[in-house]
């Protein structure tokens, strides 16, 4: 009832294995307005079968996985051919058990005029984080770089001023990598002890 | 001069030159010593401390004579961590976090973060239109709460004091209602996965009714005191402005977007919670200036008060109708009531889970401690806040708790282009230019 599989243990303690977040490349016809984004964007860009990894099309959205040393030729394409003038900043994730590329960064477009919504997703291996900076395509994305920075540890190689943001500049670490523990201190009330949240027992 | 030496207020030399600390009485000093030094260049730092930075604001300001030649925004200073600890709970919980994030405009946190989950569960059309309208009545009383204090203190850190009395009066009959329905006045976490926490309490529509016209007597009175005002006027007219191109390529939203003249508001253009099915207009501006985004503001008003007449007219009908979806996987089991010591599981229940079924004991424990799982996958959903797209990227592996959960706040974007609106200006303006974008520092940092 509640995902649990093979055992049936129910008691949360039995070690459920949680199912790996894999999609693999969507089949045309995409539907919606995502055919036609996908064949103005082979039009306009001749390196579309080389640089474009993958098209998935989940939920009703559409997500261009793209090579990262091809993401800002593909981006100047997607801004003044295909008309997405916003990029509404970008949005790291850390995935430990996608080996060799561990650190996805998420950048979601907006196209005004045609009033369409596409997602472009890179990946990097953990060992050399480096994505090209996209500033130089739309300029709002300064603040998200430094926040993706500061948070994952991606560098966004061009970027005019890639410093921390949010945590203090001598902070240590990436705070939202998965391997970085939440951290807290444990509280003690009338003689129980409630640990820090990352140390609770919980339901995996 | 006075004779009394300030500790805290010295000047010490550094690298960079000389620094100096002000405390407030030590003008004439600091005058004097300015008024020897060759240089005409002044690196000042407003903030984070100060009145009219529109809350934990930095600003470091380059300054000749009384012009700005460039403005840097530090931020960071209300970082709570907010995206990390969500990953450490589970679905629903993860309400009560976000709620947090920009705690002017709770309900439209929860709404993009709901929608986003409820996107991944594949439910967006299972959500009961009870739930949704109820949705759509609490967001758009929230636009007016949150505009009252951009333009309260708008007005305010330009030095109209009345305003800001004015404002946050109406503002409490709004957070009246909002506890009335939810039993708080902010960060309520009040719409779930699935539908809302709890169905209106008796009398709450005849309230909002009553309240709806209370407020739109009063947002006159409001409007008499600025629109037009000369002195108002001559602080706000073709200050900060900003226009299309420039709003596009720095990924500004809202009503600094609108008030270049360009109709985006997705609650037409990309319609979510049934906005489609609201009579309301779009309100632009053509000024690319404060004056232009204060009159949006302004405006603005009187179309969600529309809108909350059309929800209320459409709950009277839907009297009894489910608010929570009817998956009993995802539903919340818990039937929350009201009782002597605050809100709590209704008794009805209680009596039901510990003494008639085991079974719904176990399922009331299952749900409420380990939560239910989403399939794996992301999603983006955007909604309007007051402030522009607030935009959620969930992303879930499967699990009962959520994998990353980014927020693309309006307020972080647009807070970006200060720089662009300020330099060339002079120093008293960029309170005014700050002051019309309406950053929440909460929402900023997270």
């Amino acid at each position: 009832m509640f995902g649990a599989q093979g055992s049936g243990d129910t008691s949360g303690y039995g070690g459920l294995v949680r199912t790996a977040a894999s999609t693999g490349s969507s089949e045309r016809p995409y539907g919606s307005y995502f055919d036609s984004v996908t064949d103005d964007l082979e039009r306009a860009y001749p390196d579309f079968a080389d640089a474009i990894e993958r098209v998935v099309v989940d939920r009703g959205e559409l997500t261009l996985h793209i090579k990262v040393s091809r993401l800002v030729e593909v981006s100047m394409i997607l801004r003044d051919k295909l008309k997405f003038e916003m990029c509404l900043g970008v949005s790291g994730v850390n995935y430990p058990d996608d080996k060799g590329r561990e650190l996805h960064a998420v950048y979601p477009l907006l196209s005004m005029t045609n009033n369409q919504r596409i997602r472009l997703e890179v990946s990097v291996p953990d060992s050399n984080p480096h994505i090209p900076s996209l500033v130089e395509v739309w300029a709002g994305n300064n603040w998200n770089e430094r926040e993706t920075f500061d948070m994952f540890g991606i560098i966004f190689d061009g970027h005019p001023g890639l410093t921390r943001i949010l945590m203090p500049d001598d902070w240590q670490g990436h705070p939202q990598r998965k391997d970085y523990a939440l951290g807290g201190i444990s509280v003690e009330y009338k003689g129980a002890t409630t640990p820090a949240p990352d140390e609770r027992r919980s339901y995996r | 001069m006075s004779t009394y030496t300030d500790p805290y207020a010295a000047s010490r030399e550094t690298t960079e030159g000389t620094v100096f600390s002000v405390t407030g009485g030590d003008w004439d000093s600091l005058v004097t010593e300015i008024g020897q030094a060759k240089e005409e260049r002044v690196v000042v730092n407003m903030g984070p401390q100060h009145p009219s930075t529109h809350g934990v604001l930095r600003l470091v300001l380059e300054l000749e004579g009384e012009t700005v030649t460039e403005v840097r925004c530090g931020i960071g200073y209300l970082h709570t961590g907010i995206e990390k600890n969500i990953e450490y709970r589970n679905w629903t919980q993860g309400v009560t976090f976000v709620t947090r994030m920009d705690y002017l405009s709770p309900l439209f946190n929860e709404a993009a973060y709901c929608l986003g989950v409820e996107k991944l569960l594949g439910i967006t059309n299972d959500v009961p239109e009870r739930a949704t309208v109820i949705r759509v009545l609490m967001m758009e009383l929230n636009r007016i709460s949150s505009h009252m204090v951009a333009l309260g203190t708008g007005a305010l850190e330009l030095g109209a004091l009345s305003p800001m009395i004015f404002c946050f009066r109406e503002r409490e009959k709004v957070l009246d209602i909002f506890e009335l329905i939810s039993g708080l006045r902010m960060n309520m976490a009040y719409i779930r996965p699935g539908g809302v926490q709890q169905d209106l309490p008796a009398g709450a529509l005849a309230k909002i009714r009553a309240t709806v016209k209370d407020l739109r007597h009063s947002f006159k009175d409001n409007e008499n005191l600025l629109v037009g005002n000369s002195i108002w006027m001559k602080r706000t007219e073709g200050i900060g402005y900003l226009d299309l191109a420039g709003a596009t390529t720095l990924g500004v939203t809202g009503p600094v977007l609108r008030s270049t003249g360009l109709p985006w508001d997705l609650r037409k253009m990309q319609p979510y919670c049934g906005y489609e099915n609201y009579n309301f207009d779009v309100i632009t501006a053509d000024t690319c200036d404060v004056y232009g985004r204060f009159l949006i503001r302004v405006n603005e008003l009187e179309q969600s008060l529309r809108i909350i007449e059309q929800a209320v007219d459409k709950l009277e009908k839907l009297e009894g109708a489910p608010v929570m979806v009817a998956d009993k996987k995802i539903a919340w089991p818990a039937q929350l009531a009201l009782g002597g010591d605050g809100l709590g599981n209704s008794l009805d229940h209680i009596r039901e889970i510990m003494g008639t079924s085991m079974e719904s004991l176990i399922h009331h424990f299952k749900l409420v401690t380990e939560g239910f799982r989403v399939p794996a996958g992301q999603v983006y959903t955007a909604i309007e806040s007051p402030r522009g797209e607030l935009g959620a990227h969930v992303v879930s592996d499967g699990g009962t708790r959520p994998f990353r959960v980014h927020f693309r706040e309006p307020s972080f974007n647009n807070l970006q282009s200060t720089s662009a609106m300020c330099e060339g200006s002079m120093v008293a303006d960029i309170i005014g230019a700050v002051a019309s974008i309406d950053p929440v520092m909460g929402g900023v940092d997270r």
